[in-house]
């Protein structure tokens, strides 16, 4: 085999690669890329249960309810509120009035989870939960609570 | 004052760092044997003065200086002092100078080994080296200052997040900078050369023990994450393909291909621009992994603390560092030319499959990786991609490279025929065929893949041991004559025949405690049970135990199997005042074939119920254990005397393959 065929062939082998790695790719974001929506998103939308997305907000006050291994909850972004439900065990560092990101499908109205994540540091925010607090204009108040619950060092840097 | 001291220390290092960044490059451009000689006092000055700089900080924390505001913020003086030392690193500001001092370790480690290198390349190596540190120091200086006051001083420290109050996470940062900054000398190695315009065996002697010095941390570092996951999260699982995973996962899956690329450098002299290519990016990897971690742009399990400033500065760092050098290599890597010849079916052709379905691999994972910072940043939405879309692109990925993994070693340099090759490994054909029918007699309702899986990696483990039988001669020669070879193997062969062989069982086992989980949650009361995998779990109760910073829940299960008694297991939930915040600490028992892993949670009622998590993970040990052979092969093959750094003599391969490596030292 020549020299010139012989690159050829490594050209045409990882040309090949890269085109079934694109292919892979783009069948695989066809199906698996998970959206997120605050609360007011999610009622703006309509969505229903043909789709995986991700919620997230702050769990309401006084909304955590626990029978067994079943927990409801309500995330809200200080506009609209999301009731959840969730069959496991929660996160350590879920807590009413903290930051909270659910995974799952809508299914009449409610928000089956079948994934919770609350954050390893509880003075974290996470920015999607921040933004979703901003877009429902709720921002400052939530700035003044964080303050008192001594989160706010590190709540600034997520704007 | 000591704060101060450590402070004027690092200014200092960054003074020395610009020197060395400037007065060797320009010596070796013009000649100038006393202009390059600059270079490895400055590097010996950089590294002690950053190590003071260091030591000064330690100082700190060990004595609970809460006047720093870093100390205030991630110590305690309840804390046991393991964590008060691995405080420094568990905040962003001393993880970053933990960076520099390892490069700084690297950059005096060059200095000291480096004496048979030809000067010009070592000066310019050592200036390379110089550059990065000082965008790191000056980082550090104006963005992350780990010795800024708090004054006054508070009576004591808001403590260390307790999660990180583990011993394997308190390795797991310094091992992972390690295997990152490691790669920062095969960078500097790839750029000096690309300005020497010439690369050769000799180089690729050079450049190969460090990388493989970085894999080896980068690997153990990987997988020391992994295990805390495990164990710590008490989700049973131990990868989520979460981006700060991805971010450690890149540069070990391009790492990994530089390092079989260098070896074809060194033996047949070709792939020069391409292993060139792959030092710039897996360095370029572990800067992205820098960054990513540390910005905070991403949503990930472990964004502990972010600031956009500092992310603006190291994205800023990484646009120089992979511009410049990308450029560099785009005006001078043309002219690097390769004067071995090989055909596709070879071991260079086996070896170059590999690299590119590594880097296709990596590719794959930086695209997923990123694509939500990009969609997001078009205004695309708020998107996360998750573990189904890395499973469905990786794994196709991965697959075939396993799979010519156990071909390659059987193939010969420059033009092989796969017919014998393949005719040799009948009996890993057997072997992955027998390992497919078993795994399905015992586990009949799991996913297809995982059988196919299983015979793969079957496959390769056998693979791997017909490939050192042949090279030994094993049944063809008379036994006596086999055993002089085997004393005849070099230590790169040694390590090669582990890594790969390690890499074999981590494959079973990943596939083991990835498809074959079972998983059971429940309220359970005291004397309750429940059957888990063969096993039948009892909850004996719960009470309140008193750890040194923390009090915790622990509860009391007993397994039995057929009625026989195994273990007695105590998983706790823990609660650290100080820090305010609650652990989960998972019981686990391992066995050969699968982990028994208790997770206790929150009472219910007053009768004395816990919600209660009880997993089987089976294969749990193969997979750590083929991890620590894969290291332990890392470190055979390191052992090689002709990777010992810059060994002088050529190798028999290399002059045979008429690259006439020069012995230049």
């Amino acid at each position: 085999m020549k020299r010139k065929h012989k690159r050829l062939t490594f050209i045409v082998l990882g040309m090949g690669l890269l085109a079934t790695a694109a292919a892979l790719m783009l069948s695989a974001f066809e199906d698996n890329i998970v959206f997120f929506y605050s609360p007011t998103e999610v009622l703006d939308k309509k969505l229903g249960a043909e789709r995986r997305v991700r919620i997230g907000g702050l769990v309401e006050d006084g909304s955590v309810k626990k029978a067994g291994i079943e927990v409801t909850f309500r995330v809200t972004d200080l506009a609209n509120v999301i009731p959840v439900t969730y069959t496991g065990i929660l996160p350590d560092l879920f807590r009413e009035g903290q930051g909270v990101i659910a995974e799952g499908r809508f299914v009449n109205g409610v928000f089956r989870a079948d994934e919770v994540l609350a954050k390893h540091d509880e003075t974290y925010m996470p920015p999607e939960v921040a933004e979703a607090l901003k877009k429902s204009g709720r921002w400052q108040e939530t700035e003044k609570t964080l303050k008192r619950s001594g989160q706010m060092d590190r709540m600034g840097t997520a704007q | 004052m000591i704060a101060e001291a450590g402070l004027f220390a690092l200014t200092l290092a960054l003074l020395v760092a610009l020197v060395q960044a400037s007065v060797p490059m320009i010596g070796a451009h013009r000649g100038n044997a006393a202009w390059m000689e600059v270079a490895r006092p400055a590097a010996i000055a950089q590294f002690l003065l950053i190590a003071f700089s260091f030591a000064c900080l330690t100082y700190a924390f060990v004595t609970s200086d809460f006047s720093l505001l870093a100390v205030v913020r991630y110590s305690h003086t309840a804390k046991p002092m393991l964590y008060k030392i691995s405080g420094v690193w568990a905040n962003h500001e001393g993880s970053m100078l933990l960076w520099v001092l390892i490069l700084s370790v690297y950059g005096a480690a060059v200095a000291a080994f480096g004496r048979n290198l030809p000067p010009s390349l070592r000066a310019r190596v050592m200036g390379v080296q110089a550059m990065i540190a000082a965008g790191f120091i000056l980082f550090i200086l104006f963005t992350s200052n780990p010795f800024e006051r708090m004054l006054p001083a508070p009576d004591n420290g808001q403590g260390l997040n307790p999660l990180l109050q583990d011993p394997g996470l308190a390795f797991h940062p310094p091992f992972l900078y390690m295997g990152y900054v490691g790669f920062s000398i095969a960078f500097s190695f790839a750029v000096a050369a690309l300005i020497e315009g010439r690369v050769d065996a000799a180089w690729a002697r050079w450049v190969r023990p460090w990388t493989l010095v970085a894999w080896i941390f980068l690997t153990a570092g990987i997988a020391m994450g992994s295990w805390w996951a495990y164990y710590e999260l008490g989700w049973g699982g131990w990868w989520f393909w979460d981006p700060v995973e991805n971010a450690s996962f890149m540069p070990w899956l391009a790492g990994t291909a530089l390092l079989h690329s260098a070896v074809v450098v060194e033996k047949r002299d070709t792939l020069k621009g391409w292993t060139i290519f792959l030092a710039i990016v897996t360095f370029a990897l572990s800067l992205l992994g820098t960054f990513l971690v540390r910005s905070g742009v991403l949503t990930s399990v472990h964004t502990f603390a972010t600031d956009p400033a500092r992310g603006t500065f190291i994205l800023v760092l990484l646009l120089v560092v992979i511009g410049g050098s990308l450029a560099l290599f785009a005006w001078r890597g043309p002219a690097l030319a390769s004067t071995g010849v090989f055909q596709p079916i070879s071991r260079e052709g086996s070896l170059l499959l590999n690299n590119l379905l590594l880097t296709t691999a990596a590719a794959a994972v930086l695209l997923g990786t990123l694509y939500p910072l990009f969609l997001d940043a078009v205004g695309g939405g708020k998107v996360s991609v998750g573990p189904p879309f890395f499973n469905a692109v990786f794994l196709p990925l991965i697959a075939p490279m396993v799979a010519v993994m156990a071909v390659g070693p059987l193939l010969t340099w420059k033009r092989a025929d796969v017919g014998p090759a393949l005719t040799r490994l009948w009996v890993a054909f057997a072997a992955a065929l027998a390992a497919v029918v078993l795994a399905w007699a015992v586990i009949a309702d799991g996913p297809i893949f995982a059988l196919l899986g299983m015979g793969l990696a079957a496959w390769l483990l056998v693979g791997t041991v017909v490939g050192f039988a042949e090279r030994v001669r094993l049944f063809r020669v008379p036994f006596p004559e086999t055993l002089r070879r085997i004393g005849r193997v070099p230590r790169a062969a040694w390590g090669m025949t582990l890594a790969h062989g390690g890499l074999a069982v981590a494959i079973a086992g990943m596939i083991g405690a990835g498809a074959w989980k079972v998983e059971s949650i429940q309220t359970m009361k005291p004397g309750d049970t429940v059957a888990v995998a063969g096993f039948t779990f009892t909850f004996e109760g719960a009470r309140q135990v008193q750890g040194p910073n923390y009090s915790a829940t622990r509860g009391t299960f007993t397994v039995a199997r057929d009625g026989r008694p195994v273990v007695t297991l105590h998983p706790e939930k823990r609660d650290y005042p100080v820090e305010r915040s609650p652990t989960t600490e998972a019981a686990i028992h391992p066995t050969f074939f699968g982990d028994l892993y208790v997770v206790i949670g929150d009472a219910q009622g007053s009768d004395g119920a816990f919600v209660t998590r009880i997993y089987f993970n089976p294969l749990v040990v193969w997979m750590w254990g083929g991890i620590l052979v894969m290291v332990a092969g890392g470190m055979v093959s390191l052992s090689d005397r002709r990777h010992r750094v810059g060994a002088p003599k050529p190798s028999r391969a290399a002059a045979g393959a008429g690259a006439g490596a020069p012995a230049r030292a």
